[in-house]
Formats: C-alpha cells, sequence, structure tokens
C-alpha cells in the first residue's frame, strides 16, 4: 500500500534515500542539493538506516568514494547540482568505464559563470555523454519513482551503468506536492540486495579495477560500454513494467501527451513539461492538434522510439534548457534532429533554448512556440531554426 | 610481532615480480615492505593514486597485486579508499560477513603534496581507519621529472632546469609529515625502505594496525630523476638519513620521537654530490648554494628535535 503524503522534491529523494538503506552515502553541500544529505545525515545520525554516511571535503571526492565503496562492493549514492557535477566530471567517466552502478540523484542548476543558483539544464546536460544513465523527472513524484527505479535499471546485469536522476533545482527540489511514496518494505524488496560478481572485498576472489590499458584493449572495453548503455532500454522497460506492478504508476522512456493525431508537437524535459500541457489543453479546446514528448530517459537516447513518436507531426518544436554555445543547436534538439535524419522525412523541427540560468517559463512562452510552429505548417517554411524564448535581445 | 628480518623475509610476497617499476627504484622496496607487514591472513584493499607504482604494477591484463587493488585517478587516491572502508564499515553494520580488511592508499608526492593534498586532508580529518603511504621521490617522475612541492631546493627538474640565472628549483621543500601531524591522527611517521628494514616494517605495522588514520611518509630514492647509478640505491637511502636530509621519526597521538640519530652528521655534500640533479651546486661560485641547503637542513631537524623534547 502507498503511503500518502506531501514532500518537497529533495525531501522526496532523501526518503528514496532512506528507504533504500543505501552502504555509502557520500555527498558535499551545494545549493540546492545540499538538503538531500543533510535529511540524510538526520536519518543516518537516529539510526534509522545502517548507511555509512561521508561527509566528504568536495564533489570529486564525494564521487572518488562512491567509487571507491562501489567497487567494495557496496551500493553507494550521492546528489549534486551544477558545479558539484562538473567538479565530478572526470570521476564520472572513471565511474561508468569501471561498470559501477552509482545512483546520483541530479539537482539541475546552472553552471556558472556568472554564478547562479537557479535551474537550468547546463549541468547535467555537460554530462550527457560521461556513459551515465540519465532519467529526468517532471516532479516530486516523478523524482522519487525514478530514483527508486534508477538502482534496479543501473544493477541490471545487462546494463551495470550508473545513473543519474535529474530533476529541477527550487522548481522541483523545493515545492511541496501530494505524492505516493512506497512502503520501506516494499522498497527493499523492489531493489533487492546489490550483489556485484566481483568486487573489492572478496579475498576468495580478489580483483584489480582500473589498469593502464593501452591501444590493444582500451578500445574493446569502450565499446562494451556502449553495448550495455545501448542494451539498457530492455532493462529500463523492464523495471519499469514491474514498477507498475507494485505501483500503478507506469513510465516508459518518455510521456506522450496528446500525441495521438498531433500535427504540431513540443519535445522537452523537466519540469516545464508540466506548463506546457497545460497549452496544450487550452490549444486542443480550440480544435488546435497539439501534442507534448516528454523525454524521461535522455541517455540511452531511445533513438528509433522518438523517431516513431514524432513522425507523424507537420512541425516540432525542441525545447532546450541548456545551450550548446556551438552555432548549431541545443543538445536536446541536435540529438532528436540526428535521430529523425534519414528515418523520417518531412517533419520540420525548430529549437527553442529557454529558462537559462532559472529565467521563469509562462505558458505565454510556450504558446510563442505552438503559434511558431502553426505557422511554419501554414506556410510549409522555417525562418530561423535556433532560437531563443524569453530572452531580452539587444 | 616483534621485528625479525629472517621471519619477515619468509613472509608472502604480496607484490609480485614481473612488475615494470625500474632497476634501482626506491618505490618497490616501499611497496614490497609494506605489504610484507600485513598479518598473512588478512585481506588488503589497496588503491594507487596514478604514478609509476600504479602504471608499472598494473598494465592491463596483468596485475602484480595479490590483494584486490583499485587505481580511479591522481588527485582522489584518499577519497576512493575512503569510499571502500565506508563501505566495509556499513557491511560489518548491516551484519554481512565479510573478511579482516585492510585499507592502503598509495601515492607518489606528485600525488600527495599537490594534487591529492585536499583528498588526503579530508579522509585523514574523516578520521577513516586507513593508512597512505606517500612514496616521496621528489618530483614527478612518471611524467618525466617535473618539479613537485617536495623537490628539494636548487634540484634540477624538467621544469626547474639549473639555467644561467635560476639555478634549479627556487623553494624549499613543503614539510609534508609535519603538516600530517597537524590532522591529530593516531599515528604518523618518516621512514625509508633501505638501509634501516626494522625501521620501515615495524612503521608500517603499526600504521596497518592502528585502529584510526595513519599517514606514512616514504623517501624512495629514483635514479632516473635523482641521476644516480642504479646500483647506488642502497648508499643514497643511507646518506638521507646521516645528513638528516630525511630523519626518521614517528608521530603517536600527537606525541614526536626521533628513531635515529645519527652520532657525526654529515655533511650535506655527502647526499648530494652522489645526484646529477645537484651537479650545479659543485660548480665554482655556487659555494653558497650548498651552504642554504645545509643552514635548510640543520634548520628543519632543530625544529624535530624541539618538537621530539616537547611534553
Amino acid at each position: 500500500m502507498g503511503i500518502r503524503t506531501k514532500l518537497s522534491g529533495n525531501e522526496a529523494v532523501s526518503v528514496a534515500f532512506k528507504q533504500i538503506n543505501p552502504d555509502v552515502v557520500a555527498a558535499y553541500p551545494i545549493t540546492p542539493s545540499t538538503e538531500v544529505p543533510q535529511f540524510f545525515s538526520t536519518y543516518a545520525a537516529n539510526g534509522e538506516v545502517e548507511t555509512e554516511f561521508v561527509p566528504v571535503e568536495s564533489e570529486h571526492s564525494a564521487m572518488s568514494a562512491c567509487i571507491g565503496a562501489q567497487a567494495a562492493g557496496g551500493r553507494s549514492m550521492t546528489a549534486t547540482s551544477a558545479q558539484g557535477l562538473a567538479l565530478m566530471w572526470e570521476m564520472l567517466y572513471i565511474a561508468s568505464a569501471y561498470r559501477l552502478p552509482i545512483n546520483m540523484a541530479v539537482i539541475n542548476r546552472a553552471l556558472s559563470g556568472p554564478i547562479n543558483i537557479h535551474c537550468d539544464h547546463s549541468d547535467s546536460m555537460g554530462a550527457r555523454d560521461s556513459g551515465w544513465l540519465q532519467i529526468y523527472s517532471e516532479d516530486c513524484q516523478e523524482a522519487y519513482d525514478n530514483f527508486i527505479q534508477a538502482v534496479r535499471i543501473s544493477e541490471h546485469p545487462d546494463v551495470m551503468l550508473p545513473a543519474m536522476t535529474c530533476f529541477d533545482g527550487f522548481i522541483t527540489s523545493h515545492k511541496v506536492e501530494n505524492l505516493e511514496l512506497m512502503e520501506d518494505a516494499e522498497v527493499q524488496k523492489f531493489v533487492g540486495k546489490y550483489k556485484p560478481p566481483y568486487h573489492l572485498m572478496d579475498k576468495e576472489k580478489p580483483m584489480s579495477m582500473g589498469p593502464l590499458s593501452l591501444p590493444f584493449h582500451y578500445f574493446e572495453s569502450k565499446r562494451q560500454q556502449a553495448e550495455a548503455m545501448r542494451g539498457s532500454i530492455k532493462a529500463i522497460l523492464e523495471v519499469a513494467a514491474e514498477f507498475e506492478k507494485v505501483t500503478g504508476r507506469k513510465y516508459g522512456l518518455f510521456e506522450e501527451y496528446q500525441m495521438a493525431d498531433a500535427e504540431v508537437a513540443i519535445v522537452i524535459l523537466n519540469s516545464t513539461a508540466g506548463t506546457a500541457k497545460d497549452v496544450v489543453d487550452e490549444l486542443r479546446a480550440k480544435g488546435v492538434k497539439a501534442g507534448l514528448l516528454k523525454i524521461r530517459v535522455f541517455r540511452p537516447f531511445p533513438v528509433e522510439q522518438i523517431v516513431a513518436a514524432l513522425a507523424k507531426c507537420k512541425a516540432v518544436a525542441v525545447l532546450d534548457r541548456a545551450d550548446s554555445v556551438n552555432a548549431a543547436g541545443g543538445p536536446v534538439f541536435t540529438d532528436v534532429t540526428s535521430a529523425m535524419f534519414g528515418r523520417v522525412d518531412g517533419v520540420k523541427v525548430i529549437n527553442y533554448i529557454y529558462g537559462l540560468g532559472g529565467r521563469d517559463v509562462k505558458t505565454d512562452d510556450i504558446k510563442v512556440v505552438y503559434n511558431e510552429l502553426l505557422e511554419v505548417v501554414k506556410t510549409g517554411k522555417v525562418k530561423e531554426v535556433y532560437n531563443y524564448l524569453g530572452v531580452r535581445e539587444v | 610481532m616483534a621485528y625479525n628480518l629472517k621471519e619477515w623475509a619468509k613472509r608472502p610476497e604480496r607484490f609480485t615480480g614481473g612488475h615494470r617499476l625500474c632497476a634501482g627504484c626506491g618505490a618497490t622496496p616501499v611497496v614490497r615492505t609494506l605489504m610484507r607487514a600485513l598479518k598473512p591472513e588478512d585481506h588488503a584493499v589497496v588503491s594507487a593514486a596514478t604514478s609509476c607504482v600504479e602504471v608499472s604494477s598494473f598494465l592491463y591484463p596483468y596485475t602484480a597485486w595479490e590483494d584486490s587493488f583499485i587505481h580511479s585517478a591522481f588527485e582522489n587516491v584518499a577519497a576512493t579508499i575512503s569510499g571502500a572502508q565506508a563501505a566495509y564499515e556499513a557491511k560489518k553494520r548491516k551484519g554481512d560477513i565479510v573478511p579482516e580488511t585492510k585499507f592502503i592508499a598509495i601515492a607518489g608526492d606528485g600525488g600527495t603534496y599537490d594534487i591529492g593534498l585536499q583528498a588526503l586532508s579530508g579522509a585523514m580529518e574523516r578520521g577513516h581507519d586507513m593508512v597512505y603511504v606517500c612514496y616521496d621521490n621528489g618530483a614527478y617522475m612518471n611524467t618525466g621529472i617535473q618539479r613537485s612541492s617536495s623537490t628539494p631546493v636548487y634540484a634540477a627538474t624538467s621544469t626547474t632546469p639549473a639555467g644561467t640565472e635560476i639555478p634549479g628549483k627556487v623553494q624549499h621543500k613543503k614539510d609534508l609529515t609535519l603538516i600530517i601531524m597537524g590532522h591529530n591522527i593516531p599515528y604518523v611517521a618518516q621512514t625509508l625502505p633501505l638501509g634501516n628494514f626494522k625501521d620501515m616494517s615495524e612503521k608500517c605495522e603499526k600504521a596497518l594496525y592502528t585502529k584510526g588514520a595513519a599517514f606514512l611518509n616514504i623517501l624512495a630514492p629514483c635514479p632516473r630523476g635523482w641521476r644516480y647509478e642504479t646500483s647506488k640505491l642502497m648508499p643514497m637511502a643511507k646518506l638521507a638519513v646521516e645528513t638528516c636530509i630525511w630523519p626518521l621519526y614517528e608521530i603517536i597521538e600527537g606525541k614526536l620521537t626521533l628513531n635515529y640519530e645519527p652520532k657525526n652528521k654529515l655533511p650535506v655534500e655527502e647526499y648530494l654530490k652522489l645526484q646529477g640533479r645537484f651537479s650545479h651546486m659543485f660548480e665554482k661560485g655556487n659555494e653558497h648554494l650548498i651552504e642554504e641547503y645545509q643552514r635548510q637542513v640543520d634548520k628543519d631537524w632543530q625544529l624535530l628535535k624541539n618538537l621530539a623534547e616537547m611534553r
């Protein structure tokens, strides 16, 4: 039986940490993720978990300690934002290359500079090629549900890759929302015990991990990592099906909102999807065939599935809350368009960079995007592919 | 158990032959002596920072480690091993069956004095039950002999060449052992692997079997970087001690004890003249460099003697 309660995103994820009762949580404070280790340290102080809480001296050490813990056969977790994730960057690649299923809550915040504590996705988008699974969450319920599922997905024998569960800083992390928690025993049963086949603490089978690997071997290990990422789509869907059986809550690779007959659609992730759904409802009431595709799983990128979902649209706008500053488009846009290239023709796709550094995104902003899409459909012409939403142009 | 060279020599070799460290390298006896100080029945998890020891001991698909070993990166060996040790504590708390395990971090001076100092300080302050071993050869030997904050004054390295205007490295070496003393951990020691096997063996054993964080700073001569004949490894180590350039001491619960005081403290020239990195100090007109070197060694030695007399 689920437990109905009201919690903030950070609280909900801290409860997930507690219910999972990992071996090691190593973390360092950074706004807006700080509350996660803060709440968790209280659980540890009161004996509500058996976890060793390691209050490290930096995020680089947080990820390094998680690597050591997971390599030693423990289940390890952490949480961070922005600069913290950036400081971990070196270790992210090592965690995934060593096939250590570490789990991390990334509470999305804009990267400096200039320094800004509010939401955008430049932090996790910067880590999109680090070999970590990335699962995005619209609200507190999804953040909680995704984190619990991510543990199972990452530890799946066919996957064995670390996972980030991402949700929007302040917008989701600090808003209190009605949600349904699983019972402690249900979570324990769902995640099970972490039993890696090889680990450092096994005296009978001692192992060496992290060699110097020269040109004769390095490439093959990277190839296997890529294959695990590709194969993880199956595991993600398996775990989602099992999760639905327990909780009744359904998850896929992405959510399709009014997509069945949509002619114009927005592709988006995290909290702004909620705002955009309101606009879709409004447009639908006026007879406009508007839809929305909310990406949940960004790494692995579900190429075939996303293409199939967008194939029947006439015009699509991909909204990026991070700019690649590459004169080509945001990260979600370039992935979506390269997925579509050669697989589906004739769909016009445009890009909007929005909400950087916590710039508010209102329904009126989203309406601008749908209006532009309708204009593209009407004229058959795209004026500008790479656009900015809600910024003062000089 | 009390140190007995014959008995210790019979202990199983836990760092096997076939590794790729150079002939005449001081790091090899550091690692072998350290691993021999483990009780044969105990398991060890060793983590090395990126270093000569790391790249030479675990070149895929071969490993020289009989125990478990992990390398993750350069600056974070203390954090990596502290995570493994934390997992061990949690597993014991949860009632999982885990073997008696010792947690060891190994890094060179670059990975310790410089880039790894933050992670080291953090792990020591948190007090993990672990041993951090710095094998100090006074430069970034693995990347080709660049200066570190452990490089002695006037040493020529590839980034502090002895030029016509600048006589090698102009700064004095950082005193890391005393910095770690400031972390209030139960055991800190300075030793070296040759010339006095008893000293290093006993210190390794104490470090491994003292509960809490322990730190060992171990001088490891490097024939490539110091430019000496490989066969001169032994005298190199002995002279470092006899000149008081590398004093042997330990700090137990904050109390510093000198483990060896030379009867006749040798002048620093005896040590410097055997090494190519100091050869410019013996050129005519550079006498003041040797005097300055001696002055600093005398000052450091006096500081240690003063600390040893306290409490």
